[in-house]
Order: C-alpha cells, then sequence, then structure tokens
C-alpha cells in the first residue's frame, strides 16, 4: 500500500490542535480498553494482563491503561512526523511483525477506538472534518505499522 | 456472536433517546464518509461548521455526512446527489437509512428476515460493496459517540458495534451466487433472431 500520505496545512493543524488537548495517559487506557471490550479477539495478545472478564474489569485494569497509555504515547510521534511516518515506525513494524506477532488489521481497529475516544472527549471540535484528517491519520500509521511485514 | 440480551436491551434503550433525530445522526455518519471536497491550502480551509456542535433537533443529518468526508470512495454511489454540506438529497437519504435501522431495532431478534429486501435491493440493484456498510456504521459509531458521550461507554458501544455488525451482515446476506443462480431481477437474455 502506498503509505506516502500527503496532509495538507489545514489538517495538520486541526490534527496537532486536537492533540494537544488529549490526556494521552486517560484516551489511551480508554483506547485500548474499548478495544479490548468490542473486539474481544484482540485479547489474544494480553493473556498475562490479569483480569479482563467484564467491561468494567477491562476498562479499569491498571495493565491496560499503562500499556494504553504506552501505545498513544507513540501514536504522539505520529502527530509530529506526519510526513514520514513510514521511518518514524519502521522499527516498531518489525517489532509487531516479527515478535509480537500482530495482525496488522489490528491496527485499523485500535485507530477506530482512538477516533471514537476522541469523539467522546471533543464534541464540540470533532467534526466531520475534524474525523477525516484523522481517519487519515490513522489509516497511514496502521499502515506504516504494517509495512515491514 | 449473537446479540445478547443485554446487547438488546442497551441498543432498544439507546434508540428510545434517539427518538425522532435518528435521521440526524445517520446524514452526520454519511457525511463522515466522504468529504464534498478535498481539504487544501487556500481558500477551502477546514471550516467547522457553526450548527455542527450541539444536539439539536433542526441540525442536519450527522452520520451520513461523515462517512462521505472519511472514506471518499463512498461518494462513488452518489455521484448523482449534491454531495456539499445542507444537501437535502443527504438529509433523505439519511432519513431513509434513519428508518431502516429503526426497523432493525424493532426486529433484532430476526435482522435477515427484516432486512432481506433491502440486502436484494443493495446486492441486486445499488451493488454495493459490502465493505461500505462497515465504512457508515464506524462513522454512525462515531456520531453517537459525539452527541452523546456520557451514554457512549465500552459496554454500549460494543453493543452496538455488535447490532451494527449483525445489519451489516444481514444486509450482504443476497451478495453472493446461489448454486441455482442469481435471485432477483435479470436482464434480458439475448432474443435469437427470427428465423425466415
Amino acid at each position: 500500500p502506498d503509505i506516502m500520505v500527503h496532509f495538507s496545512a489545514e489538517e495538520k493543524a486541526a490534527i496537532t490542535g486536537l492533540w494537544g488537548k488529549v490526556h494521552v495517559e486517560e484516551a489511551g487506557g480508554e483506547a485500548l480498553g474499548r478495544l479490548l471490550v468490542v473486539y474481544p479477539w484482540t485479547q489474544r495478545f494480553f493473556d498475562n494482563f490479569g483480569n479482563l472478564s467484564s467491561a468494567s474489569a477491562i476498562m479499569g485494569n491498571p495493565k491496560v491503561k499503562a500499556h494504553g497509555k504506552k501505545v498513544l504515547t507513540s501514536f504522539g510521534n505520529a502527530v509530529k512526523h506526519m510526513d514520514d511516518l513510514k521511518d518514524t515506525f519502521a522499527e516498531l513494524s518489525e517489532l509487531h511483525c516479527d515478535k509480537l506477532h500482530v495482525d496488522p488489521e489490528n491496527f485499523k481497529l485500535l485507530g477506530n477506538m482512538i477516533l471514537i475516544v476522541l469523539a467522546t472527549h471533543f464534541s464540540k471540535e470533532f467534526t466531520p472534518q475534524m474525523q477525516a484528517a484523522w481517519q487519515k491519520l490513522t489509516t497511514a500509521v496502521a499502515n506504516a505499522l504494517a509495512h515491514k511485514y | 456472536m449473537a446479540l445478547s440480551a443485554a446487547d438488546r436491551a442497551a441498543v432498544r434503550a439507546l434508540w428510545r433517546k434517539l427518538g425522532s433525530n435518528v435521521c440526524i445522526y445517520t446524514t452526520e455518519a454519511l457525511e463522515r464518509c466522504g468529504h464534498p471536497a478535498p481539504v487544501t491550502s487556500g481558500s477551502r480551509a477546514l471550516r467547522l461548521r457553526p450548527t455542527g456542535f450541539l444536539p439539536r433537533p433542526h441540525l442536519t443529518r450527522a452520520s451520513s455526512r461523515r462517512t462521505f468526508a472519511s472514506f471518499p470512495a463512498t461518494k462513488t454511489y452518489f455521484p448523482h446527489f449534491d454531495l456539499s454540506p445542507g444537501s437535502a438529497q443527504v438529509k433523505a437519504h439519511g432519513k431513509k437509512v434513519a428508518d431502516a435501522l429503526t426497523l432493525a431495532v424493532a426486529h433484532l431478534d430476526d435482522l435477515p428476515g427484516a432486512l432481506s429486501a433491502l440486502s436484494d435491493l443493495h446486492a441486486l440493484q445499488l451493488r454495493v460493496d459490502p465493505v461500505n456498510f462497515k465504512f457508515l456504521g464506524h462513522c454512525l459509531l462515531v456520531t453517537l459517540a459525539r452527541h452523546y458521550p456520557g451514554d457512549f461507554g465500552p459496554a454500549m458501544h460494543a453493543s452496538l458495534d455488535k447490532f451494527l455488525s449483525h445489519v451489516s451482515a444481514a444486509l450482504a446476506s443476497s451478495y453472493r451466487w446461489t448454486p441455482e443462480g442469481v435471485a432477483g431481477p435479470q436482464p434480458p437474455l439475448p432474443r435469437a433472431p427470427e428465423s425466415q
């Protein structure tokens, strides 16, 4: 897939502007939690995370929150390097493919969870245009992460 | 992954809360799929539409609008539509989608049966690639998350996602050839030339 995505100045400004308001720790935990709740098969990667037996267990699970924060912090790199996602995520791509054995489909699912978390926290800002810019970014990150497969 | 009793209860409760506003959100979801014009530098800067933020009944239709913006390929099914913001055609289509979803909510015990006519329509006449049902479903979730964040916790999110994926599956059920051949309207076979 072509991953040299071009972001216009407006899209970059919109994405960066919203990112500045995001509480990465909270939003990361929520996005990962929702992934595990809505798509329970994704729990396959987190057998050692302890109690994932219910939606509330998952959302309150400290390992889920910590890992969610890690993942979304890494996503922050994407916001800083929108013109160079392939190189930015090259190492992580190898890691997810060779060591973690994660089906790249999961990157799209998590991307969509990030969008939904943004929508719940930023009702005013999350217009269709804002979603389109973020949809582009999450798709591009998913493709960059899948690049080394 | 059948819809559990809890899923059904959650979906029905949310639908009651949405009331007559369902079509507002399906329209926004459609717009979220295909933007009327690409975002470029210059005059068509990202404009935040003044009426676009708060859930008010007179708003234009939310979910349809989101689908056209984020998944521009969805626009290929609407070359005959005016897709600019506020389009009456998108609004009308949002209402159709809303009515279909409301029908689905009323028949959670038999989605394939309730949606079989719509499945035939999409498969045989409209011939919409089923991947687009997923895009619209996602944009509807984003729209509802935005307008009802307090109601859109993970459990509700999961129930709605499940419901929409069942709707998509029901809509896609007419899409494949049966061993006996394709059911439904067929183009007329060419007639053999009349013998002298």
